[in-house]
């Protein structure tokens, strides 16, 4: 399957990175890879294995605990799963929570790039303190930061909202509308993940030559030309890793729904994927639908990893 | 970015540069009015918390809250850290962080050393599986882990359900993938004609690594040892799931969870434990800042 994913590998290029050939490289390598084989081998492939394993089981309480027999049930989890209208509500919850995240942070960390190139350097340097302060802010942190700024009773923005002259807006919940809820959420995501894609867009706006932009400029191109017809298609491989990147982060919060949402909300209004599976499989006690879930989610960032890999190709090429 | 400097070798009249300067200057005037005031928005939320940490409990629960305090107070603090034992929670998270982050670097560093310098068949596959192996929910593969670490009990008890191993093998194995990936840019920038000359000299491939390689590669290890960090410090779902009965070996986001109760929220404790969970990561990335920077650039450029 891999070797599908990447039909072309190209010959190694350049000098630089050639590997030398001795003898007894396998035996060596062998032995270099051995700590972090196993490592993978057991946390990470077998467990992939158990997962499907899992998902084909009747395994609910009683089975985990060994007091009953397994029994096996084919695909009735996922005929379950895939009849079930939550399921696919969850699912076009998960992909429209993820997306507004995407685009989101995309959009704020590009144009913030985009700022920092054109301006000296005392400024972009409080900007970059300040993306890498939300950056480094842990999840959960952050959940509880913003949950305590949109707090119904002690928080600030009902307070300066009111304050403005909103006064319905005093004692207002963010957090019980559905939309609002993923709304805060989403406001959280996009403030701790934009400083990635912006650091790397502004990576990749550095590596463009001067001479490149200077030329064009004396050749009298007017800027929306000059971003469209020279930065875009140059920043285009940056711009495709970090798109991807945030699809699959965002795909995957868990902790800020968790927490901010308290579960995935009254009546599981603000599930996603991975929280659904979370309480199907610990609070429901039905682990072989949560594992069902698992490779559904698992399934479809897999195929969002061919887009990644197809990016890498040229990278892969070197290797 | 000045106009000066931005200005190319080549000759121009006179009147088309001072034109474009005086063109430039309020626009990029105002570029810095609007960065500096984004990056204050951005700043905020972490002033927020900070601040409201160090608010005297009666404060904190205001209808009406300041943007300032005029009488901070470590009381927070001194709740989390007494009566809740969050001490002893940063203390485990700590160490889990420490040590994935030391076992990560060794293990990916020999893993990019072969993946990278040696010659050996199906060297891409293995790539490949590695790039695969980062798209994976980790979060998904929560249920088969719980059973796996259950049984791991059994055999070798510190790596089993309630004990700080559990998280630390469950964040190595999900940290590797990446790292490896992001160190081998770095071992593969170091010339080969390096290795031709060490060999000449009758170094073995085992010198070369840990005398040549393993310093020139530091700056990958750093932006890698971060990322592995991270990932280990936030983690709260593994801990959630983990670590059920025996509360001492809980980590710090379970300790924080304490304060937060459907009626009525102790926020100041909830600040003052965002604030300690928040700090070291800070520290951390601000002590690394320019080599992350340089290291991102490095993996996204290959």
């Amino acid at each position: 399957m891999a070797t599908q994913i990447l039909p072309v590998t190209k010959p190694p290029r350049g000098g630089a990175a050639r590997p030398s050939r001795r003898r007894g490289d396998g035996r060596a390598a062998a032995i270099y890879l051995l700590p972090a084989a196993i490592l993978l081998l057991a946390i990470l492939a077998y467990p992939i294995y158990q997962l499907v394993l899992i998902s084909f089981y009747d395994y609910g309480q009683a089975q985990a605990a060994g007091r009953a027999p397994l029994e096996f049930i084919g695909f009735d989890n996922y005929a379950k799963l895939l009849g079930e209208a939550q399921f696919w509500t969850v699912l076009a919850k998960t992909v429209g929570f993820a997306g507004v995240c995407v685009v989101g942070s995309l959009l704020v960390g590009t144009t913030l790039a985009v700022l920092a190139s054109r301006v000296r350097a005392l400024p972009r340097m409080l900007l970059f303190i300040a993306a890498l302060g939300a950056w480094a802010t842990p999840a959960l942190a952050g959940s509880y930061i913003w949950l305590f700024l949109f707090d119904t009773d002690f928080g600030l923005v009902n307070e300066v909202l009111s304050g403005l002259g909103f006064e319905s807006m005093a004692r207002h919940s963010w957090t019980f509308d559905t939309y609002s809820a993923f709304g805060l959420v989403a406001a959280e995501v996009i403030w701790c993940s934009f400083p990635f894609v912006m650091i790397t867009m502004y990576a990749g706006i550095k590596a463009i030559p001067e001479e490149v932009l200077e030329a064009a400029t004396l050749d009298g191109a007017s800027w929306t030309k000059i971003a469209t017809s020279i930065m875009l298609p140059i920043l285009r491989p940056v711009l495709m890793i970090a798109t991807i990147q945030s699809i699959i982060w965002d795909f995957k919060v868990f902790t800020q729904i968790y927490v901010m949402t308290n579960g995935g909300g009254l009546a599981g209004r603000n599930l996603v994927l991975n929280v659904y599976a979370y309480q199907e499989a610990f609070a429901g006690a039905d682990y072989g639908l949560g594992a069902a879930i698992g490779v559904v989610m698992t399934v479809l960032l897999l195929s969002i990893t061919t887009l990644y890999v197809r990016s890498q190709k040229r990278e892969a090429g070197l290797l | 970015m000045t106009a000066t400097a931005t200005a190319p070798p080549v000759v121009r009249t006179e009147t088309r540069a001072p034109r474009r300067r005086r063109a430039q200057r309020p626009g990029r005037l105002i570029a810095e009015i609007i960065t500096v005031v984004v990056a204050g928005i951005v700043a905020f939320p972490l002033y927020w918390m900070v601040l409201s940490a160090l608010k005297p409990a009666g404060e904190i629960q205001s209808a009406n809250p300041r943007p300032w305090t005029f009488s901070p107070s470590f009381d927070s603090f001194e709740r989390v850290l007494g009566s809740a034992g969050l001490g002893r929670y940063f203390v485990n998270s700590v160490i889990v962080a420490v040590v994935v982050v030391a076992l990560s670097m060794l293990l990916s560093f020999l893993a990019a050393v072969a993946l990278t310098r040696f010659h050996f068949k199906g060297r891409t596959v293995l790539l490949v599986m590695l790039l695969v192996a980062q798209m994976v929910p980790i979060e998904a593969l929560t249920i088969p882990l719980f059973f796996l670490m259950r049984s791991v009990g059994d055999v070798a008890p510190a790596f089993g359900l309630n004990e700080l191993g559990s998280l630390v093998l469950v964040h190595l194995a999900f940290t590797l993938p990446f790292a490896i990936w992001m160190l081998r840019g770095f071992v593969a920038a170091v010339p080969a004609e390096l290795e031709e000359a060490a060999t000449v000299d009758g170094a073995s491939r085992f010198r070369f690594t840990w005398q040549i390689l393993f310093p020139l590669v530091a700056p990958g290890l750093v932006a890698t040892s971060v990322l592995s960090f991270i990932h280990a410090w936030n983690d709260f779902l593994f801990a959630k799931t983990f670590i059920i009965s025996d509360t001492s070996n809980q980590t710090l986001p379970l300790g924080i969870l304490v304060f937060f109760k459907p009626e009525e929220n102790d926020w100041g404790a909830i600040m003052a434990g965002s604030t300690l969970m928040t700090i070291p990561v800070l520290v951390f990335f601000l002590l690394v800042q320019r080599k992350l920077v340089s290291g991102m650039a490095g993996a996204v450029k290959g």
